[in-house]
């Protein structure tokens, strides 16, 4: 009797419904899993209500002056919501950081900067201001609109800079040897195709997923980068406690060794006090 | 001795097939095609478990070898580990010579294992800056491995993604120079408006002498040890990349941690596959 036809039908039919049982319980995790995130996204919620609350003594204290310069990545398809947008930079304003990048990937931002700008008085474009290292005495808000033209792109221009610069020393007759440009000179060159902005401390992302979606490479080299949720889902308290996070667990390199600081230094501090929504700011006296 | 390794055996053994079937599972859904990791933590582990600086090295490259065995496994077909920074050259004298040991021995272990298994290794950084032995050591395993295609096990040795950028731009200006000086000195006057445009450099020429430009770009990107930046690692190749940071020192990377930063990267699957395709 012949069995390889039955043997064969019967493999078939035990690999078909294995698929199947493998495909459930794929299903089945990712529910339990699904379940799990709406727990502690209503965890989280309640946390960042008794921030703002500021019923959390841990949350009362904020070390802003360690944040010279913050980055926000916004998703494209949530950047149209210009009035979170503008809620969560007076968010930022209020807490004492005054240096703020927003980056979205298809620059819908930058389409919607003067309606940004007008809701900050005396706030000026990054763009605008002369020098780099004059920012942080800049005693006014600077906001910087970023896309994915001021990244990648830029690169590409940059080097097309650089090519005119190699082009005419060889041609003045000057040897590069082994290594023809420097860091430096790179950032250089992306400063004069208007992409040269400082390297954010800290970089919020706002969007379904972590990743930075493209922001700048070269400004993101050793920026602590956290995720924040969706823009639609903003809260003050979850902001309080991404900055809190950040300026507390500093590491200060010494060489090769690396310190953990958690020490209050004699820094501009932010008191939470009890109301919610607008802090007061007291500087050190 | 039989009694007592017995048990052992048939715990193991039990552990093994727990986690092919949770691998099995978790092939039901999307499946990365690349994963980068940042081998963070060597240092910490080995102080918390009193052992030597280089213990920790040593158990992280162990991690390493695991965590290649379950990505071959789960069908994961790149895997890129960061491996040694070029600002690393800045850490003890002892430590660094600890890490080009391993480095070496690595070589070793994985030429043996090429020899049987269609793994192909790549080597990202400016190898120059290893010495001789090693940079020569490393390209005979990466010219005797480049015809695989199985997995990819992409090694970033001498590596900043910064340098990576600024090596990609130097390398294309001086391509495009010499295409310059070449079509200028047999140049037909009625060509110059058409080679306007192939002198300009653009993305496509910058993306082509990267280091990484052999792998996709990352589809996962693990950093362990709880820190949450990219230390000048391939932030130019991760603008889609589900970035994952687990509290645990990376000699504790184990099958569930991988599985658990999988079943994340399946949750996003759908928006980062979008964002992708929208590029």
């Amino acid at each position: 009797m012949d069995f390889a036809r039955p043997k064969r039908m019967l493999y078939f039919w035990i690999d078909k419904i294995g698929n199947v049982l493998f495909r459930l319980s794929w299903h089945l995790v990712h529910a339990i899993i699904y379940l799990c995130y709406f727990t502690m996204a209503m965890l989280h919620g309640l946390e960042s209500h008794l921030i703002s609350r500021g019923l959390l003594r841990k949350y009362k204290y904020l070390h802003i002056s360690k944040i010279n310069y913050l980055a926000i990545v916004i998703e494209s398809e949530e950047a149209c919501r210009t009035s979170n947008v503008i809620q969560l930079l007076l968010w930022v304003a209020t807490l004492g950081i005054n240096h703020i990048c927003l980056y979205d990937n298809e620059g819908i931002l930058k389409k919607s900067k003067d309606v940004i700008l007008d809701k900050f008085d005396g706030a000026i474009l990054f763009q605008d201001t002369h020098e780099n290292n004059m920012l942080l005495d800049q005693p006014c808000m600077t906001l910087e609109f970023v896309s994915f033209s001021d990244g990648k792109e830029a690169v590409a221009r940059a080097a097309n800079v650089l090519l005119m610069k190699y082009i005419k020393s060889r041609a003045a007759g000057s040897n590069q040897g082994e290594q023809i440009f420097s860091e430096s000179e790179m950032s250089e060159a992306l400063k004069t195709v208007g992409s040269g902005g400082p390297e954010p401390d800290l970089l919020l992302i706002y969007g379904p997923a972590r990743c930075h979606l493209g922001f700048p490479a070269w400004r993101i080299r050793y920026t602590e980068i956290q995720h924040m949720g969706p823009l639609k889902s903003l809260k003050y308290g979850s902001l309080i406690k991404a900055l809190y996070r950040y300026t507390t667990n500093l590491q200060i390199w010494y060489g090769n060794k690396q310190v953990k600081c958690s020490a209050v230094l004699p820094w501009k501090t932010v008191n939470l006090g009890k109301s919610n929504r607008t802090p007061s700011i007291h500087g050190d006296s | 001795m039989e009694s007592e390794s017995l048990p052992r055996k048939i715990f193991t053994l039990c552990k093994t097939l727990v986690r092919k079937l949770v691998f099995r599972v978790l092939r039901a859904g999307p499946m990365p095609s690349h994963i980068a990791v940042i081998m963070d933590g060597n240092r910490r582990y080995a102080k918390r478990n009193r052992l030597n600086e280089g213990a920790g090295h040593d158990a992280g490259a162990m991690a390493l070898f695991y965590l290649i065995t379950y990505c071959y496994e789960l069908g994961i077909k790149y895997i890129t580990a960061y491996a040694f920074s070029t600002d690393n050259f800045r850490r003890k004298p002892q430590e660094v010579g600890k890490i080009m040991s391993l480095l070496r021995e690595s070589m070793a272990l994985l030429t043996k294992i090429t020899k049987h298994q269609p793994v192909r290794v790549h080597f990202a950084g400016n190898l120059e800056l290893l010495s001789a032995e090693l940079r020569d050591g490393a390209r005979k395993l990466m010219e005797a491995t480049a015809d695989y295609s199985k997995i990819v096990v992409t090694i970033c040795v001498c590596y900043c993604c910064s340098d990576e950028i600024l090596n990609s731009v130097e390398e294309s200006v001086l391509e495009k120079y010499y295409n310059h000086s070449y079509i200028r000195d047999s140049h037909d006057d009625n060509d110059n408006d058409d080679n306007d445009g192939k002198n300009t450099i653009t993305l496509v020429d910058i993306e082509k002498h990267m280091y990484m430009a052999v792998t996709p770009e990352p589809d996962i990107l693990i950093r362990t040890a709880h820190e949450h930046r990219l230390s000048n690692f391939l932030q130019w190749q991760t603008s889609y990349t589900q970035l994952a940071s687990l509290p645990i020192d990376f000699p504790e990377l184990n099958s569930w941690q991988l599985t658990w930063v999988i079943l994340d990267f399946q949750r996003n699957y759908d928006y980062l596959a979008r964002k992708k395709l929208q590029r």
